[in-house]
């Protein structure tokens, strides 16, 4: 016998299982409604290629993959199309999703179907895009498409072909069925997968040692073959793919890879019998074995049931009772999730309905504290510390809970089962997982906004140096004009007193503005210029006073006959002189206020300036409204002429371009309109 | 249709805090039978009285901190830190001593850091240490084993009137322990030293030998039950009988003892399957609890050989309990599909 090795942890629950092997496999029958969700699979939803009304026939494509990773969802009996709209779906948050709803017409009407007789005179290529057409994904619960599962690198070197018949999970016999009754399939269906991911040495098939009936019946299936039947030991959970890979071959898928990177492929056995149907008869997926199961169903078997039936359709034909059940699961209780309501589908994912009393499963006690008794990580299959998680997912460490793998948790509950506190472990752990992406990616979305950030920050700053330094050229060209002399004053320096004026804010009217400064600057560069006339007619009056007090003095000492007054008689002298000077000052400049008009560059601003302002206060409107449109025509013209160089480049901004045309063209329109209406 | 939404797993496994407190409780069972024959009634005085308090002590913590009595009651885990406690006292201990033991063990060393679960120290040895520092004539006060005396132990009557009254009260033979007598030697070969104390029985001392090899199968029945993990209590008794042959010295005036002494005296079965896998207060991972219990073992004989108490169980516990969390952060264990244990990355230490 094949040497198995034993994966960590793991538990031992109740089985549960024979309430519901007991029974052969049955037909479910055709339901009223088919609710067929365009997403059953891990990857993009299909999209819908039918139309409301429309007949279609059992195997008809509804809706077709979207990309690589996605499959297409196919009618499972014929009838028509009523609607195709949102409709509560199998997830565990109970959401919607988009729906196509077929009413069976009971004449299950197939397709014309063709198979393919020998597999091994046909090119891979053509096998896997016959695996994918026929809407195949991963039976046993992820429902990753097979097809891409099946498309390995050819970097990866695949040595061993698994197929996983290990149906850990308790209360689930599906697969244990299926192995008994159709065992002849599976191998058969090895036999593709064999082919196709050649050169696989060993074919192994996985079946752990409690279904001793589907053992025997694959061993008999498999004689000569080639292909492996492995038993192992039962225990939880073995049947995760990387638990069974180290289960079988003693091999650990690395951790973010995959296991074809250790040279294995795994697929289920659900999975390998709708691979086989699809290759040798061309059939779509469009059935699967479910297990209804729990004791408020009086009776527990196996289906195979019409993908899209609703769950209560199967409940129906159980003798499901709704007071006794206290919670519906789809899936097996370790792993499954609770329904709301059971309307929902049976999907490709689907491999057991849950319909427990309260007895068998009673509603959690309260969680206890944590006392780190490490039942837990004795449990955990991957050698995690639950306890510790624990610790760091209330404290939301979310750093600790990275350095201590909690994104290697498979979720599988052992933890949380063999809790002696009843503290819902996966449950703490699902939610930091959900937190520790969720702040990844706002990591990301904020580390991008700060780079915006920063880039903005620094092209605001390089260009306000930029324009500075061109300002600063500016001023000191026009300086040196003005300091030349040579009379000329130029545009430039009269925008620099314009936008002076406007920065600094002092006045509205930009012209006014150029006057002021141009005076100011006047009085500046006049330093070697007589003084201002206030300045010098205050020089007058000053020594009008002087004289007026010196001359009084002088009588005054006359009259006493004083020594001083021939000292004072020279003062009023002075004083005289002084007034007449200051006079002569006055009346020069108010004579000659200025000379050399020309030659003065601020004056000839002032003037311009004036002069302009001047105009545009005596341009009529019509005038006006000639300009406007004269520089509007400039404008479009060369709009024009942008939008055909970018058209003829192929430019991304042409449509803008476009549109500024437009807009000027109104623009233009308008201007006209008024002139005509003036006219 | 009113289903209920909870998430997986929805089975859940047999095993519930209670249960393991309960197993605890039941193993110490052939232990406390040994003790009492050895040494006369005061051990279920003692246990009795101890859980009376401890009770009381957690029912007033409660009430202060307006818990529902009943769900944090029935966790049994105050009767199990009182039912250790009353083990490790003098049997007959009067009701005094035993109430600041039990009292501080419930009060300060467990409810004051949160309640169960959240103490970082064992909340029996803190208790048992501040007693044998604040009291160390009552706590080394330790009756003589049955077989050492001419006459009877401790009746139930005796024991009672010790409880309420204290030793005086009782007629009651006390004798050093072989521990003490261990020590205190250093002119006799162990051998000679033996045979001129009948207390030394036939290997570690008279009622010590079989106390201690009861409370070696209350643990091996709680390893069957899983209650925990062979890693510390065997890892502390490996190395305390490799410290042990180390120091025997071929059983001279100066040695420490041998490793069958050690083991099988004073409190090391006690401590190795009740004190030192008390799970909240040890390491989590199993190679730590490995370095946990080992360093428990050399601790507990180096106090024992050279230290002033003449048994260590409590310090070298509370020392190690000091040092759990250190531990559990370098031993965690390799996850699957992990080349090497992926330790504090992105931890910044």
């Amino acid at each position: 016998m094949r040497k198995v090795w034993d994966i960590h942890g793991g538990i031992h629950p109740q089985q549960n299982k024979s309430q519901s092997n007991q029974h052969a496999i049955v037909s479910a029958g055709i339901p009223d409604q088919l609710i067929f969700p365009l997403s059953q699979h891990i990857g993009a939803p299909a999209a819908p290629i039918v139309e409301v009304g429309q007949r279609v026939l059992k195997g008809q494509t509804l809706a077709a993959a979207k990309g690589f990773v996605s499959v297409p969802v196919h009618a499972s009996t014929s009838g028509e199309v009523i609607a195709i709209e949102q409709r509560v779906i199998p997830h565990p948050s109970g959401m919607t999703a988009p729906c196509i709803i077929v009413k069976p017409d009971g004449r299950d009407e197939w397709i014309t179907l063709s198979g393919i007789g020998d597999f091994t005179t046909v090119e891979k290529s053509v096998l896997l895009k016959r695996i994918g057409d026929s809407g195949i994904a991963g039976m046993g619960g992820a429902g990753f498409p097979s097809a891409v599962k099946l498309s390995t690198r050819d970097d990866h070197n695949i040595e061993t072909l698994i197929i996983n018949g290990t149906e850990c999970e308790p209360y689930i016999t599906a697969d244990d069925l299926l192995m008994r009754e159709r065992a002849d399939e599976i191998i058969e269906g090895s036999k593709i997968l064999r082919h196709l991911i050649n050169p696989a040495k060993e074919v192994l098939i996985g079946v752990e040692d409690n279904k001793p009936e589907a053992i025997a019946a694959l061993q008999q299936a498999a004689e000569g073959s080639g292909i492996d039947i492995v038993p192992f030991p039962t225990k939880y959970p073995s049947g995760g793919e990387k638990q069974l890979i180290e289960i079988l071959t003693g091999k650990e898928v690395p951790c973010g890879g995959l296991p074809a990177d250790v040279g294995i492929v795994c697929q289920n056995i659900g999975t390998t019998v709708a691979i086989y149907r699809a290759v040798k008869f061309g059939e779509p997926l469009i059935s699967r074995i479910t297990t209804v199961t729990g004791y408020a169903c009086k009776e527990q078997r196996n289906f195979e049931v019409l993908l899209g039936s609703p769950v209560s359709f199967l409940l129906d034909q159980c003798g499901f009772s709704q007071e006794d059940c206290t919670r519906l699961i789809m899936g097996g209780p370790m792993m499954g999730f609770t329904l709301e309501n059971s309307d929902v589908p049976v999907v490709k994912t689907t491999n057991c309905l849950l319909a427990p009393t309260r007895e068998e499963f009673p509603p959690p006690p309260p969680a206890q504290a944590c006392i780190r008794c490490g039942m837990c990580a004795e449990a955990c299959p991957v050698s995690l510390l639950p306890q510790q998680l624990y610790w760091f997912a209330r404290g939301k460490e979310y750093e600790k809970l990275e350095a201590h793998n909690l994104m290697d948790c498979i979720e599988c509950g052992a933890c949380s089962f063999s809790c002696p506190s009843n503290i819902p472990l996966v449950q703490y752990y699902r939610a930091s997982k959900a937190d520790i992406r969720q702040q990844k990616q706002d990591n990301i979305k904020s580390d991008q906004s700060k780079l915006r950030f920063e880039a903005r920050q620094q092209r605001l700053e390089r260009e306000a140096i930029e324009k500075e330094a061109k300002r600063k050229a500016r001023r000191e060209k026009a300086h040196a004009a003005s300091n030349d002399g040579s009379g000329k004053v130029d545009a430039v320096q009269a925008a620099i007193e314009r936008a002076r004026a406007k920065k600094e804010g002092q006045l509205s009217d930009p012209a006014q503005a150029a006057i002021e400064k141009a005076m100011a600057r006047r009085s500046g560069t006049e330093a070697t210029a007589p003084r201002d006339k206030a300045s010098l007619e205050q020089a007058v009056a000053s020594a009008e006073k002087r004289l007026a007090s010196a001359s009084e003095k002088l009588a005054s000492a006359e009259q006493e006959g004083a020594d001083t007054a021939a000292a004072f008689r020279v003062a009023v002298d002075k004083m005289t002189a002084k007034l007449e000077q200051a006079k002569t000052a006055l009346t020069g400049f108010v004579e000659a206020p200025v000379t050399n008009t020309d030659s003065d560059p601020a004056q000839a601003a002032i003037a311009r300036a004036m002069a302009n302002r001047q105009t545009q206060e005596n341009l009529s409107e019509g005038d006006k409204l000639e300009q406007t449109i004269a520089s509007l025509e400039k404008r479009l013209l060369k709009a024009r002429d942008k939008l055909t160089t970018a058209e003829a480049a192929g430019d991304d901004n042409a449509s803008i371009m476009a549109d500024a045309v437009t807009k000027l063209e109104g623009k233009l329109a308008d201007a006209n309109n008024q002139r005509a209406n003036k006219a | 249709m009113a289903l209920l939404k909870i998430t997986s797993p929805h089975a859940h496994g047999p095993m519930s805090t209670a249960r393991v407190m309960q197993l605890v409780m039941l193993a110490t069972v052939p232990g406390v039978i040994t003790l009492s024959y050895f040494f006369g009634l005061g051990v279920i005085s003692n246990i009795i009285f101890a859980c009376i308090v401890a009770l009381l002590a957690e029912s007033l913590v409660l009430i202060l901190r307006k818990k529902p009595l009943q769900f944090y009651l029935g966790d049994c885990s105050a009767l199990v830190t009182a039912i250790l406690l009353g083990i490790a006292m003098p049997p007959g201990s009067p009701w005094w001593l035993i109430m600041v033991g039990v009292g501080f063990a419930i009060l300060i060393a467990k409810h004051i850091y949160g309640g169960m679960g959240y103490n970082p120290f064992n909340p029996a040895m803190v208790g048992y240490v501040v007693l044998l520092i604040s009291y160390p004539l009552e706590m080394t006060h330790w009756a003589a084993p049955l077989g050492s005396f001419e006459g009877s132990t401790p009746g139930l009557i005796d024991a009672f009137s010790a409880l309420l009254f204290g030793h005086e009260s009782v007629d009651a033979v006390t004798m050093a322990t072989p521990l003490d007598l261990l020590k205190q030697n250093n002119s006799l070969l162990i051998d000679d030293l033996w045979l001129q104390n009948p207390q030394f029985g036939r290997w570690a001392g008279l009622g010590w030998e079989w106390a201690n090899l009861a409370f070696l199968a209350g643990g091996l029945f709680l390893l069957s039950q899983r209650v925990f993990t062979w890693h510390a209590p065997i890892s502390m008794l490996i190395s305390l009988t490799i410290m042990s042959l180390f120091f025997y010295d071929n059983g001279s005036s100066a040695s420490g003892g041998s490793p069958l002494f050690h083991l099988l005296s004073g409190a090391t079965m006690f401590g190795a399957f009740f004190i030192v896998t008390d799970p909240v207060t040890s390491a989590v991972s199993n190679k730590g609890r490995i370095i946990y219990g080992a360093s428990i073992g050399v601790l507990l004989y180096l106090i024992r050989s050279w230290g002033n108490y003449p048994d260590a169980i409590a310090f070298s516990v509370l020392l190690m309990n000091f040092a759990a969390p250190l531990l559990d952060y370098y031993t965690q264990p390799r996850t699957y599909g992990h080349q090497k244990k992926a330790r504090n990355e992105g931890d910044g230490k």
